[in-house]
Formats: C-alpha cells, sequence, structure tokens
C-alpha cells in the first residue's frame, strides 16, 4: 500500500524545479529579440543582399524562434512526453495537410 | 471484527490528477492547441494561394509598413516574456509580482491588437477592404483571426488580474495562469509563423 502511494507521489511529483530561473527566461527572450532584428534586416536589401539563402535563412530563423518558445516558454522541453506529442500531431497534421493542398493547387510552379 | 480504514488524505492537488499525470484542463488545452494548428494552418494556406491574385487591383503585399509590423512582432514576443514571468512568480507564491506581470502582459497584448486595428485602417484608406480582391479578403481573415486570438487571451488575462485583486488567485492556482499561458505563448508562435510567412518572404 504504502509502496503504491510512493508510486503516485513520485510519478505525479510537480516538476516546477526544473523551470528555468527568471534570468534564464530573459536571456531566452534575448536571443528570440535578436533573432527577431535579424529577419528584420532581411527586409532592407540596402544593408545585406541575402540572395537565395533569403528565404531558407527566414524559414530557418523562424523554427528556431518556434521551437524556443514552445520548448523553454511553455515548457515542453520539462512537461511529460505526452504532450509534446498532442502537439506535435496536430502540427504535423496542419504542415502534412496544408502541403498537399498547396501541391494539388500547383502553388510552387 | 471490527476493521480500522484510514482515510486517504485528498489535498488540492490529488484531487485533480490523472492516470497521465497531467491535470484534465493542461491536457484539454493542449489538445485545443493541436486542433488550432489545423485552423491557422488552412488560413495561411489560403493566403499563400491567393496573396497575388488582385484583380488588377492594389494587394496588400504591396502596402506592407514591414518596420511597423517588426515593433508589433516584438512586442507579441515580449509579452511571452511577461506571462512566463507571471507564471514563475505565481509559482513562488509572489502573487502581487505574478499580477503587475499579467497586466503588463495584457497591456502588450493590447499595444500589438492596437498596432493591428491601425495597419487595417491603413490599409482601408489606401484602398484595400476586405473584399478588394481575392488576397485582400484571405489577408483579412488570417490577421483578424489571429487578432480575436489575443483579444480573447487578452480577456482571460484581465479575468485573472480581476481574480488576483479579489484575492482569488492564490498559489494554488498556477495552474490556471499555466494553462492561460500556453495559450498566450500559442497566440505568438502563430504570430512568429504569420510575420516570416506573410510579412517577410517575399511575394515573388
Amino acid at each position: 500500500m504504502s509502496d503504491n502511494v510512493t508510486d503516485v507521489e513520485t510519478e505525479t511529483a510537480p516538476d516546477d524545479d526544473h523551470h528555468p530561473s527568471d534570468l534564464q527566461y530573459v536571456k531566452i527572450a534575448l536571443v528570440l529579440g535578436l533573432i527577431t532584428a535579424v529577419e528584420v534586416f532581411t527586409y532592407f536589401e540596402s544593408v545585406l543582399d541575402w540572395g537565395d539563402a533569403l528565404i531558407p535563412s527566414l524559414l530557418v530563423m523562424m523554427v528556431v524562434k518556434f521551437w524556443l518558445v514552445a520548448r523553454m516558454f511553455m515548457h515542453l522541453k520539462q512537461d511529460k512526453p505526452i504532450l509534446s506529442g498532442l502537439f506535435i500531431t496536430g502540427l504535423g497534421m496542419a504542415v502534412a495537410v496544408y502541403i498537399v493542398a498547396l501541391l494539388a493547387f500547383q502553388f510552387w510552379n | 471484527m471490527a476493521t480500522t480504514t484510514t482515510a486517504p488524505v485528498v489535498t488540492h492537488k490529488d484531487a485533480h490528477q490523472t492516470n497521465t499525470g497531467i491535470s484534465n484542463n493542461k491536457l484539454a488545452m493542449w489538445l485545443f492547441l493541436g486542433t488550432e494548428c489545423l485552423l491557422f494552418g488552412g488560413l495561411i494556406s489560403t493566403y499563400l494561394l491567393y496573396k497575388t491574385r488582385g484583380n488588377g487591383r492594389t494587394l496588400p503585399t504591396d502596402i506592407f509598413d514591414i518596420p511597423f509590423t517588426s515593433v508589433s512582432s516584438f512586442v507579441l514576443l515580449m509579452s511571452s516574456l511577461t506571462m512566463v514571468l507571471a507564471l514563475s512568480a505565481i509559482n513562488r507564491g509572489e502573487v502581487e509580482r505574478s499580477r503587475a506581470w499579467l497586466l503588463t502582459t495584457a497591456m502588450l497584448g493590447g499595444v500589438f491588437v492596437g498596432g493591428q486595428v491601425y495597419e487595417f485602417t491603413t490599409f482601408v484608406r489606401e484602398g484595400v477592404g476586405f473584399t478588394t480582391n481575392p488576397a485582400s479578403s484571405a489577408f483579412y481573415t488570417l490577421t483578424g483571426f489571429h487578432g480575436v486570438h489575443v483579444s480573447i487571451g487578452i480577456l482571460l488575462l484581465m479575468s485573472l488580474v480581476v481574480a488576483s485583486v479579489q484575492g482569488k488567485l492564490k498559489q494554488s492556482n498556477a495552474e490556471t495562469v499555466e494553462i492561460i499561458g500556453l495559450y498566450w505563448h500559442f497566440v505568438d508562435i502563430v504570430w512568429i509563423f504569420i510575420f516570416t510567412v506573410i510579412y517577410l518572404i517575399p511575394a515573388e
């Protein structure tokens, strides 16, 4: 009996201790702000001409920002994997369905 | 044959435990966010398909004000920081500090929505209304839906602030702050996507 109680307590123990500190959150926000600044600079071609690297670079920066917010601010890194699974399933389905839709409408032609 | 049974001690936390170890409310919010990906995916795809269909009239891409939208994007991004600081404070039992961060988050959200209203007004003045062409319809629908989500988030945040002022928001309610925070961060990451795909990537 006592073993069972211990199991439940261990399994459902709050994981708040593993959350980043306020300073770490501020550092993450600074990184996000810096990436946004670089994204905005791509708009001003007079500053730097990105050429063919523009769209891939913007997409990579977008994914990094997305990943940082989801992992750190939404605590997917610390929370149970089932939550990441739910979100990634929804996101993956959306990306797959709409890539097929865009292909069907010959978006890239 | 009297048997002695010891009643289990049920705390507030235990009352919400499930066999996944995650509260039903939090699980439901993540499930909801997963479905929201499909909603916004549909709206973004529609805009991508119609963005060059101007019927000979001005396209939204012709009159984008990137520096202005960049500031709005930065404001929304920083609201995610203040939201997570509000959660961090309530987790430590610092209710007043949490309230201040929640209020700041709602205000930053208000600045973002205000910016969007200004952008829409400018577009209409430039002759790009909702029914001007397929591109403008898709643009207003996408960004309008996002704006409505931000507005709902502001209402949720303000309800937390009011509850906090009334003394109803305590450390034991940290999960409520976390769940509303999840919604807020999601609205932020949708905008991260919209800002890059709709505003920054050139139309051609």
